[in-house]
C-alpha cells in the first residue's frame, strides 16, 4: 500500500538544499526583457495622458492586440490595463520593459499618469446604501423566517464585520513568456490555473490557445491568490513578448503584488434571530455583504460559498439569507482558501453567542442544541443533507481531547485572581462542502506513461503549491500499479500534456486529479494484465500487481514477473503503455433559480477548541492551546494532511487576529509589505497544538480511496480563537481581525 | 587602497569583477551573477527571511543576515554561506536540511532555504527557537514541524573559513564605497562628503536600494571601524560603540542583571537577522518616533557622543532627538558611542513595547520608565514614550505625578492619566490615536500592578521585564 502512508513531500529535500527551482530561479533565456508595472496612485479617477521617460518601452491598454479583458467570468469590465478611468489604488495602468529589472522598476516609477481624482467609494455601508452591487443579491430561504422570529419567545440581533486577508504567498506573482516559432509564446507561470492563463493570454493577444503552452512546476504558495490573479500577470508578460519578440519576465515586487492583486473579501454581517429558552434557534434572517472590490473576478463563487455555508453545521427551520456583492473602489477581491466559507461560517458564531446571552446558556450548549441531525433536520436550507452523526462525532472527540470541563474550572480559578490577564476557552464545529460551486470545474484529466524499464511518468492537471498534491496523486498511481512510490515520476503541470483543466482550488486537487490519474493507470494496468494473462494463459482478472511484481492470483501458482519485465513485454507485443484518465464529479447539481440543489459531492467535518490569554490593559493576546479534530476520510497521506491542517489553522488565526489590511481615507492601501502586514510568526503558534485526524471514518461517497479533501476546511477551525477571545474578555462581540487595538477599544467602551 | 569586492562564499574566496556595483544587494548578486538562486526573495524589505544567509565570523559564531538588505560593499571581507553551501560530510544534504525535510518542515519550500540558514546559525548560537525564527515567515506549515525539526538538530562543529581582508574603498564607475577603519579616517571622509550615505547596518538605508532601487554615488560604511563597534560594560553602565550590532548589545545587556529589561526589549527589536546588522547609531540616525531603542535610552538618561573633524560633543539622547526624524547631528558629524548609565541601586526599570505581533514588528507604542527611590518614595522618575508623538520623548506630566510618593497602583493611576493627557499620538495602520493613548497609560498601570505581586506568569505576554 502506498496510500494512507505518511510519505514526505516529494520535493522536501530539494526545498531544503535550494535545488528546487521556482519560476524566477530558472536560467534566464537570452535577450530577456524585464517588466515592471505602473500602478494607479489613487483609488478613483479619470485617466489622462501617460507620460513615460524616453528610451523605455511602455505598454498600455492601447497596445493590446486582442481584448483588454482579464475577467475570469468572461463578462468583461476587468481590463488588463486601465482604460479611461482608474478604479482602485494599485490598479495596473501600464507596463514598462527594460534590459534589467532595476531599469524597469526605476522607469516604472518615473512614468507619470495624469489622473483627475474622483470621490472613491470605500465603505461597505455606503456601498449598500447606494446599491453599488457587482451582481444581483442572492437569497437562500426556507420557511417563513420573519414570522418564525416574530413568534419566537426570545430574540436577538447583531451586526459585525470581518476584514479581508492578504495571501502572502512567499513567492510573489511571476510569469515568463518566451516567443517561439510560428507565433507561439510559451509561458512559465506560477499559477493555480494554467488553463486560465492560456485563456486570458489568448484573449488579450487574440490568438489560439494552441500557440500558448503554459507550464507550472511549482508555486511558492498560492492559497487562492494565484487562481485568477496569476492569469493577468502571465497575460501581461505574454503581451510584452508578443510586442517585442523577446522573452519577457514579469515578477512583481512584494509591494506591487500586494497593491495590485486581490485579497480575501471583507464582509459585513447583519442578522436577526428568534429562539426559545432551550437555545434552539427557530428563525433567522441575515444579510452577508461581501466587498468585492472594483470588479467581479471570482466574487460570484465566493458569495455562493458564503451563502451555502452561512448555517455551517447547524439547522435552523426558518431562514432567509441574503448575500450581496458590493462594488467599491478597492482592489478586486478574489479566491482565498475557503473562498467565502470562512466568512460564511462566522454568522452562526455570532448568532450562537447572542442566543447564549439571551438564554443564559453556555455557547457550547447552544451549539449542541442546534447541530444538524439528531433531533434536528439534516437538510441544509438549499436541500443537501449533512451527516449529523459525523458533526456530533468530531465535536464530542474534540471536547474530550481538549479536557473542556477540567480546564473551564482551572481557567475560572486563574481569572479570579489575576489582576489583568484573562484566559478564555472557545470552540467551533464545521461542515464544509467539497466541490467547486461552478459545476463544470469539477473535472480533471491525467496522462500516464509507463516506460519499458517500468518507470512511470505522471502528469495531471493539478498544480503543486506546497500542498503535497503531487505526492498524493503519485501515491494513488503507485498503488494502482502495485509499485513502490519511487517508480513514479511527477512532472510539471502543462496545458500541452493535460488540457482544459480546472484550477487547483476548492480543496479538490487530490479528489479530482487522484481519480483521473487512477483511471489512466487502471487503463494501462488492464492492458498489461491482458498481456500477462495471455502469456500465462489465465484470465486477465487473475493477474495481480503488488510490490513491484506481477503474479497470478491462484493458490499454488507461483508464476510471477517484475513490473518492468511486463512493461517491456507489452512493448514487444505492441501494446500501448500510455493512457489518459478523465474524471468528473458525479451527482452534483444546482438550480440558480430556486437556489437549491446538491452542489457538493460531500462534506468535510471538523471541530476545534482554543484557549487564549488576553491582557486587559493592552489588548495583547496569545493562543495557549488548540485542540483540533479534522475529518480527512481515509487519509491518502496523514503527514501531508496534518501539515495542511496545522498550516491552515495558523493562517486562519492570522486572519482573525493579527492580519489587518488598512486603507487610508483616500483609499490607498497602506499595508503593502510584511513590515506593515503581519502574518503569524512561529511564536504565535499555540504552544500546545493537538491535531488529530478523525480515525476510522472512510468517506461514505466514492472518493478516491475514500479520502477527503483537506486544503481549506481546517482554516475555519481557527474560528475557535475568536470565541475564546470573547470568552476571556467577556465582550459580546468584536470585529475581525481582533487586534489589540480593537480589543482594548471595546474594553474601554464597556468601561472595564 | 581601493580594491575589488572580495568575500568568501561557501568556503571559497571570491573576487568580483571590477565594475560590480558595491551597492548591489547581496541577494541580487547571488540570484543574478552569482547563479545561486537557492536564496529567495520574498519581500526585499528584511521582514520575511527567505533571503537569509549566514555570516561565518572569525570567532566561530554565526550571524544570520538578510541578503536583501546587505550591500556587496558590506559583504566585503566577510565569509558568507548560502543554502547551496551547506553540505553534509558525504557531500549530500546537510543534517540540518535532512532534519527539516524529515519532519515535514517544508510545504511550498519557498521560505525553506532561509529557514535552513537561520536554523543552521541557531545550532551554534542557541537560545529560544522562536527568537531564532522571528525573522523567518512561513505561510504554509504553521511552524510546528519546523520547531520539531530544530529540536532534532545539532551543531555540526564546522569551523569558519578564512575571510579575505577588505579594501578601504571600492570604486565602480561613478560609485565610491568607503570602508574606513580608523575613526579619524571616517571623520575626514564625512567632512569631505557631507552628502554621502552614512551606512551602518543598512537595515534602514538598505531599503532604499532593495525596494526603491537607488544607487548612491558615495557611501561611507562604519562597520569596519573597530573602535565604534566596541562594547564595554563598566561600573558606570554600558558604553556602546554606535556601530556595534544590536546582537552584541543584546549579549551585553543580557549578561548584566541591571539591564535585563533592555535585553528583553532588544530581543523583540527586529529579528536575529536585523540585530546582526542593525545598530544603535542607526536607530538614532533614523530618529523614528517608533524606534525601539529610543525610549529606553531616554529613560536611562543615555548620552550620545557626536564626533567630527572639529572635535567631539556629548548630549542627552532626548536633546539629540529634535523632531520627527530630525536630530541635532551636523552634516559632518557621526554618532560614535552611546553611554547607557547603570540604573541606580534599587531603581525600577521597565522597557515595554506594544505591537500587532509580538516578534519582528514595529512598535505601535513604546514606554520605558526608570524610577529611583529614596526612603520608599520616588526621588526621580524618567518616563519616556515612543509612538505617541513626532518623536520619542519624556513625559514631564507623568513624571511630576510620580515624584514624592510611593510607587503604587494609585500613583501609577495618577501618572497614567497625566501621560494620557500629555501624549499626542496619531492614527495610522499600526493603531488608532485612542488606542495609543489608552495603551501607553496602561503600560504604566501594568508596571504598578506587576509590582504588587501577581499570580505565576502564564505566558510571555505577562513576562516581567521589570527589575527592582
Ligand atoms: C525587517 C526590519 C525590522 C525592523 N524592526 C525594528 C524594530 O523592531 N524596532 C526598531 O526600532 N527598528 C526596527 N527596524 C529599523 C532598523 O533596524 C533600526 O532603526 C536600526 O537601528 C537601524 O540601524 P542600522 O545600523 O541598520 O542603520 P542604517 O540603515 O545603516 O542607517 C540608518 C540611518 O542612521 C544613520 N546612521 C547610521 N549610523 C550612524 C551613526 N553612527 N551616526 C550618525 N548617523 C548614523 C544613517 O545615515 C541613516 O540615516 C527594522 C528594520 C527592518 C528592515
Ligand atoms: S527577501 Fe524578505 S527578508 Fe529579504
Ligand atoms: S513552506 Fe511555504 S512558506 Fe514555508
Amino acid at each position: 500500500m502506498t496510500t494512507g502512508v505518511p510519505v514526505p513531500h516529494d520535493n522536501a529535500l530539494a526545498h531544503c538544499t535550494g535545488a528546487a527551482r521556482f519560476a524566477d530561479d530558472l536560467p534566464e533565456p537570452p535577450g530577456l526583457l524585464h517588466a515592471a508595472l505602473v500602478l494607479s496612485p489613487v483609488a478613483h479617477g479619470v485617466l489622462g495622458a501617460i507620460d513615460a521617460p524616453p528610451g523605455v518601452i511602455v505598454l498600455t491598454a492601447r497596445d493590446v492586440p486582442g481584448t483588454n479583458d482579464i475577467s475570469a467570468s468572461g463578462k468583461g469590465g476587468e481590463p488588463l490595463f486601465a482604460e479611461a478611468s482608474v478604479q482602485h489604488h494599485g490598479q495596473p495602468i501600464a507596463m514598462v520593459l527594460a534590459e534589467t529589472r532595476d531599469a524597469a522598476l526605476r522607469a516604472a516609477a518615473a512614468v507619470r499618469c495624469a489622473i483627475s481624482p474622483l470621490p472613491a467609494l470605500l465603505d461597505m455601508e455606503e456601498a449598500i446604501a447606494r446599491e453599488s452591487f457587482l451582481m444581483p443579491p442572492q437569497v437562500v430561504a426556507r420557511g417563513d423566517a420573519a414570522s418564525a422570529i416574530g413568534t419566537a419567545p426570545l430574540r436577538a440581533e447583531g451586526t459585525f464585520r470581518a476584514g479581508g486577508q492578504e495571501h502572502f504567498y512567499l513567492e510573489s506573482q511571476v510569469a515568463i513568456a518566451v516567443p517561439g516559432e510560428d507565433g507561439e509564446i510559451a509561458i512559465t507561470s506560477s499559477t493555480q490555473h494554467p488553463t486560465e492563463v492560456q485563456h486570458i493570454a489568448g484573449r488579450v493577444l487574440g490568438i489560439d490557445y494552441t500557440r500558448l503552452p503554459v507550464t507550472c512546476r511549482r508555486m511558492g504558495g498560492g492559497f487562492g491568490g494565484k487562481e485568477s490573479n496569476a492569469s493577468w500577470i502571465a497575460a501581461a508578460a505574454a503581451l510584452g513578448a508578443w510586442r517585442t519578440g523577446r522573452p519577457v519576465k514579469l515578477r512583481l515586487a512584494r509591494k506591487a503584488d500586494m497593491a495590485a492583486t486581490g485579497k480575501r473579501h471583507p464582509f459585513l454581517f447583519r442578522w436577526r434571530a428568534g429562539f426559545d429558552a432551550s437555545g434552539r434557534v427557530l428563525g433567522l434572517e441575515a444579510t452577508l455583504a461581501a466587498d468585492g472590490g472594483h470588479s467581479l473576478d471570482l466574487t460570484p463563487g465566493v458569495v455562493f460559498r458564503a451563502i451555502t455555508h452561512a448555517l455551517n453545521c447547524y439547522d435552523v427551520p426558518a431562514v432567509r439569507i441574503t448575500a450581496m456583492a458590493l462594488r467599491t473602489n478597492t482592489v478586486s477581491h478574489t479566491a482565498f482558501r475557503g473562498f467565502g466559507g470562512p466568512q460564511g461560517v462566522l454568522l452562526m458564531e455570532d448568532v450562537i453567542r447572542g442566543v447564549a446571552r439571551g438564554t443564559g446558556l453556555a455557547p457550547e450548549t447552544v451549539r449542541e442544541r442546534n447541530f444538524a441531525g439528531g433531533p434536528n433536520d439534516t437538510l441544509t436550507p438549499y436541500g443537501q443533507a449533512l451527516e449529523g452523526d459525523l458533526i456530533r462525532r468530531v465535536w464530542a472527540e474534540c471536547r474530550q481531547d481538549a479536557e473542556w470541563d477540567r480546564r473551564r474550572a482551572e481557567i475560572a480559578a486563574f481569572n479570579a485572581t489575576h489582576p489583568f490577564i484573562r484566559r478564555g476557552l472557545g470552540s467551533f464545529a464545521l461542515a464544509f462542502g467539497i466541490s467547486f460551486g461552478v459545476r463544470h470545474l469539477n473535472q480533471a484529466g491525467a496522462l500516464v506513461h509507463v516506460y519499458t524499464d517500468g518507470s512511470i511518468r505522471l502528469n495531471h492537471g493539478g498544480t503543486e503549491m506546497g500542498q503535497g498534491l503531487n505526492v498524493k496523486v503519485a501515491q494513488v498511481v503507485a498503488e494502482s500499479f502495485g509499485v513502490p512510490l519511487d517508480r513514479v515520476r511527477i512532472t510539471a503541470t502543462s496545458t500541452a500534456e493535460v488540457p482544459n483543466t480546472a484550477p487547483t482550488a476548492a480543496s479538490t486537487g487530490s479528489d479530482l486529479n487522484g481519480w483521473a490519474a487512477h483511471r489512466a493507470a487502471t487503463t494501462i494496468r488492464g492492458r498489461m494484465a491482458e498481456v500477462a494473462g495471455a502469456l500465462w494463459e489465465v484470465p486477465a482478472e487473475e493477474v495481480r500487481f503488488a510490490e513491484g511484481r506481477v503474479f497470478v492470483a491462484r493458490p499454488g501458482d507461483n508464476r510471477a514477473m517484475g513490473f518492468a519485465d511486463l512493461a517491456h513485454r507489452c512493448w514487444m507485443e505492441r501494446v500501448s503503455l500510455s493512457a489518459t484518465g478523465f474524471y468528473r464529479t458525479p451527482d452534483i447539481h444546482w438550480d440558480p433559480a430556486t437556489m437549491t440543489g446538491e452542489p457538493f459531492f460531500y462534506f468535510s467535518y471538523g471541530a476545534s477548541v482554543a484557549e487564549v490569554a488576553v491582557d486587559l490593559l493592552t489588548g495583547e493576546h496569545r493562543v495557549l492551546r488548540a485542540d483540533l479534530v479534522q475529518d480527512c476520510g481515509r487519509s491518502l497521506n496523514p503527514a501531508i494532511d496534518r501539515g495542511q491542517i496545522e498550516g491552515a489553522f495558523v493562517q486562519g488565526m492570522g486572519w482573525l487576529t493579527c492580519e489587518e489590511l488598512y486603507w487610508d481615507a483616500e483609499g490607498r492601501q497602506r499595508t503593502l509589505g510584511p513590515s506593515t502586514y503581519k502574518i503569524p510568526g512561529s511564536r504565535d503558534v499555540p504552544p500546545v497544538f493537538n491535531v488529530r485526524l478523525l480515525q476510522d471514518a472512510p468517506a461514505r461517497q466514492d472518493t478516491i480511496f475514500r479520502s477527503k479533501a483537506v486544503g481549506e476546511p481546517p482554516l475555519m477551525l481557527a474560528t475557535a480563537v475568536w470565541n475564546a477571545i470573547l470568552d476571556a474578555t467577556g465582550l459580546d462581540r468584536i470585529d475581525l481581525p481582533a487586534t489589540p487595538d480593537r480589543i482594548l477599544t471595546a474594553l474601554s467602551a464597556r468601561g472595564s | 587602497m581601493a580594491g575589488p569586492i572580495r568575500f568568501t562564499l561557501n568556503g571559497d574566496a571570491l573576487t568580483l569583477p571590477a565594475g560590480t556595483s558595491p551597492t548591489m544587494t547581496l541577494l541580487d548578486w547571488l540570484r543574478g551573477p552569482g547563479r545561486l538562486p537557492g536564496t529567495k526573495e520574498g519581500c526585499a524589505e528584511g521582514d520575511c527571511g527567505a533571503c537569509t544567509v549566514v555570516l561565518e565570523n572569525p570567532d566561530g559564531t554565526r550571524t544570520p543576515v538578510n541578503a536583501c538588505l546587505m550591500l556587496l560593499g558590506q559583504a566585503t571581507g566577510r565569509a558568507i554561506r548560502t543554502v547551496e553551501g551547506l553540505r553534509g560530510e558525504d557531500g549530500g544534504a546537510h543534517p540540518v536540511q535532512q532534519a527539516l525535510a524529515a519532519h515535514d518542515g517544508t510545504q511550498c519550500g519557498f521560505c525553506t532555504p532561509g529557514i535552513v540558514m537561520s536554523a543552521w546559525a541557531w545550532t551554534r548560537g542557541g537560545g529560544d527557537p522562536h527568537e531564532a525564527l522571528a525573522g523567518n515567515l512561513c505561510r504554509c506549515t504553521g511552524y510546528r514541524p519546523i520547531l520539531d525539526a530544530m529540536a532534532a538538530m545539532e551543531d555540526d562543529g564546522a569551523p569558519p573559513p578564512l575571510a579575505p581582508d577588505a579594501p578601504r574603498a571600492i570604486v565602480a564607475g561613478s560609485q565610491r564605497f568607503f570602508l574606513p577603519q580608523a575613526p579619524e579616517e571616517a571623520l575626514a571622509l564625512r567632512a569631505a562628503h557631507p552628502g554621502a550615505w552614512l551606512l551602518a547596518g543598512g537595515t534602514d538605508l538598505g531599503l532604499r536600494v532593495s525596494e526603491h532601487r537607488e544607487a548612491p554615488e558615495t557611501v561611507i560604511c562604519l562597520l569596519g571601524v573597530p573602535r565604534w563597534r566596541r562594547i564595554e560594560v563598566t561600573a558606570d553602565g554600558i558604553l556602546a560603540g554606535a556601530a556595534a550590532s544590536y546582537a552584541r548589545l543584546l549579549d551585553a545587556c543580557a549578561g548584566d542583571a541591571d539591564f535585563a529589561p533592555v535585553a528583553a526589549l532588544l530581543r523583540r527589536l527586529g529579528s536575529r537577522q536585523i540585530r546582526g546588522m542593525g545598530t544603535l547609531g542607526g536607530n538614532l540616525g533614523t530618529a523614528s518616533p517608533i524606534g525601539d531603542a529610543l525610549p529606553p535610552l531616554i529613560a536611562l538618561g543615555a548620552r550620545v557622543t557626536l564626533a567630527s573633524v572639529r572635535g567631539e560633543r556629548e548630549m542627552a539622547v532626548e536633546d539629540f532627538l529634535t523632531g520627527y526624524r530630525a536630530t541635532a547631528l551636523a552634516a559632518d558629524e557621526i554618532v560614535t558611542r552611546v553611554l547607557l548609565p547603570r540604573p541606580p541601586k534599587g531603581a525600577l526599570l521597565t522597557c515595554e513595547k506594544l505591537s500587532k505581533r509580538h516578534d519582528q514588528d514595529i512598535a505601535t507604542v513604546g514606554l520605558s520608565v526608570l524610577l529611583t527611590f529614596a526612603d520608599g518614595v520616588l526621588a526621580a522618575a524618567r518616563v519616556a514614550h515612543g509612538g505617541c508623538g513626532p518623536r520619542a520623548a519624556r513625559a514631564p506630566g507623568a513624571e511630576a505625578a510620580l515624584i514624592g510618593a510611593p510607587f503604587d497602583v494609585a500613583a501609577a493611576e495618577r501618572a497614567a492619566r497625566a501621560l494620557e493627557r500629555e501624549v499626542t499620538p496619531m492614527s495610522d495602520l499600526r493603531g488608532s490615536a485612542a488606542y495609543r493613548r489608552r495603551a501607553v497609560g496602561n503600560l504604566l498601570r501594568r508596571m504598578a500592578l506587576r509590582r504588587v505581586g501577581v499570580p505565576p506568569e502564564v505566558m510571555a505576554l505577562d513576562a516581567p521585564g521589570v527589575v527592582a
